[in-house]
């Protein structure tokens, strides 16, 4: 690929820390990709209004207040009622692997609990954004 | 429905893939622009630039929030270092313009240098373009933190806003040549702190040396607090009447028109020198020799030049 992954990187809900999100985005740097951060307490609306104006290849959303459940889907469906579905959405944090099943069935394509190296993150985004 | 007809439209996924094309040197979105460049020129194009920490965001943001009062559609270009070494980027200067990415009449897009010097990417030229034609009737570009050279936004705006804060060195910076020229309006942001009324003098006495008709304004602002934003906003629109009235924006973009063919023509030379294969075994062979003492670069570029001339 010639040209450069661009990645949204965003904390939807209402947690105050954002090292992990901001870890992630270095390192997703460090893999020579482009990282669009937009900060704290995002909306399902905002992330995705950002996304498609920052016509970005994947949407890496990091969350570790339980709200996981809601807002991660309501991204998907946001999304799909824009008629977009050439962004991968994946998801992180503090996330219980009993509510991974139910995020993947609604379209959230990977979900990166803690302790994954970052590498996987970066690898699997490489392999499965769906623009060439 | 092509793009070109979906960018008329003003329909923002039209937009966004369009920059993204222009970014990857893409020859289609080359050929929108060709198509739709009579429909450019319409938007009030604002440079802002100063150095890193100095609210440049912040400020673009109240701005465009006064502009929204008065039912504007914006368009924000935001511009943020690329690694030298891996080639990627944190752009993160849509943090401070969260409350805009929910307003249907502002689109805003971040872009990494991509090693291109200067403060801006190689295709903000392009991304001014595209919003012009999706019909922003001011476009802010806001370059990557400015040392002391970047000075590339003159090249592209109408009018540049140079945003400085207190506490940044003597007054012996304030008569140096390169940015502080660039300035059509400045700012002093953060004005609550120590020394802006000082920082506002300094540049002042720079400006008692201005020759042109144009006084640039020097505005106190407090951007988070959204202090001084109004009467700022008043001085862009001053420095644009002053322009148009002038005749001087006809002259600024005849000028910056002819640095773009450069430009182009300089980035197509480059092209054909370095794309092709054969001829970059020649340049890399010649680099061997001018290493070597072999000979001497003078000579070496006049070969490669005299080549490109023949093909």
């Amino acid at each position: 690929m010639d040209r450069p992954i661009r990645v949204l990187v965003a904390k939807p809900g209402l947690d105050g820390h954002d090292r992990g999100a901001k870890v992630i985005a270095r390192a997703l740097r460090d893999a020579g990709m482009e990282v669009i951060y937009t900060g704290l307490r995002q909306t399902p609306e905002q992330i995705v209004n950002a996304a498609i104006q920052e016509d970005v290849d994947c949407i890496a959303m990091s969350i570790l207040s339980g709200a996981h459940n809601t807002l991660l889907p309501n991204v998907v469906e946001l999304l799909k009622a824009e008629n977009v579905d050439d962004i991968l959405v994946i998801g992180g944090g503090v996330i219980p692997d009993d509510d991974i099943p139910f995020l993947k069935e609604k379209g959230i394509e990977a979900v990166f609990t803690p302790g994954t190296p970052t590498s996987v993150t970066i690898d699997y985004i490489k392999n499965n954004i769906k623009r060439k | 429905m092509d793009l070109a007809e979906r960018l008329l439209k003003g329909e923002k996924r039209a937009v966004a893939r369009l920059i993204t094309m222009a970014e990857n040197h893409d020859s289609e979105a080359i050929e929108i622009l060709k198509k739709l460049y009579k429909k450019t020129g319409n938007a009030h194009v604002i440079g802002i630039t100063g150095p890193p920490g100095a609210g440049k965001s912040t400020l673009t943001d109240k701005l465009v929030k006064a502009l929204r009062k008065e039912g504007k559609r914006v368009g924000i270009i935001a511009v943020d270092p690329t690694s030298p070494f891996t080639g990627g980027s944190i752009l993160g200067d849509r943090v401070r313009m969260n409350e805009l990415s929910m307003d249907s009449g502002v689109f805003i897009r971040s872009m990494g240098t991509r090693g291109h010097l200067g403060g801006l990417s190689k295709a903000t030229a392009a991304a001014v373009k595209i919003l012009d034609i999706y019909g922003a009737e001011y476009i802010f570009i806001e370059t990557v933190g400015v040392g002391q050279s970047e000075v590339d936004i003159a090249k592209n705006a109408d009018t540049t806003l140079m945003v400085m804060v207190p506490g940044l060195g003597d007054d012996i910076q304030a008569i140096k040549a390169g940015i502080m020229e660039i300035g059509d309006v400045f700012a002093v942001n953060k004005a609550d702190r120590d020394g802006a009324k000082r920082t506002a003098t300094e540049i002042e006495m720079m400006l008692d040396f201005n020759k042109s008709d144009w006084r640039p304004p020097v505005q106190k602002v407090i951007a988070v607090e959204n202090k001084g934003i109004d009467e700022l906003l008043a001085h862009i629109k001053e420095h644009m009447n002053h322009l148009r009235e002038t005749g001087k924006l006809e002259k600024k973009r005849t000028e910056n028109s002819k640095l773009e063919i450069v430009d182009l023509i300089q980035q197509k030379l480059m092209n054909m020198i370095l794309d092709q294969s054969s001829k970059e075994e020649m340049v890399n062979q010649l680099a061997k020799d001018v290493a070597l003492r072999k000979s001497d670069p003078y000579s070496a570029a006049e070969i490669v030049l005299e080549k490109i001339k023949k093909a």
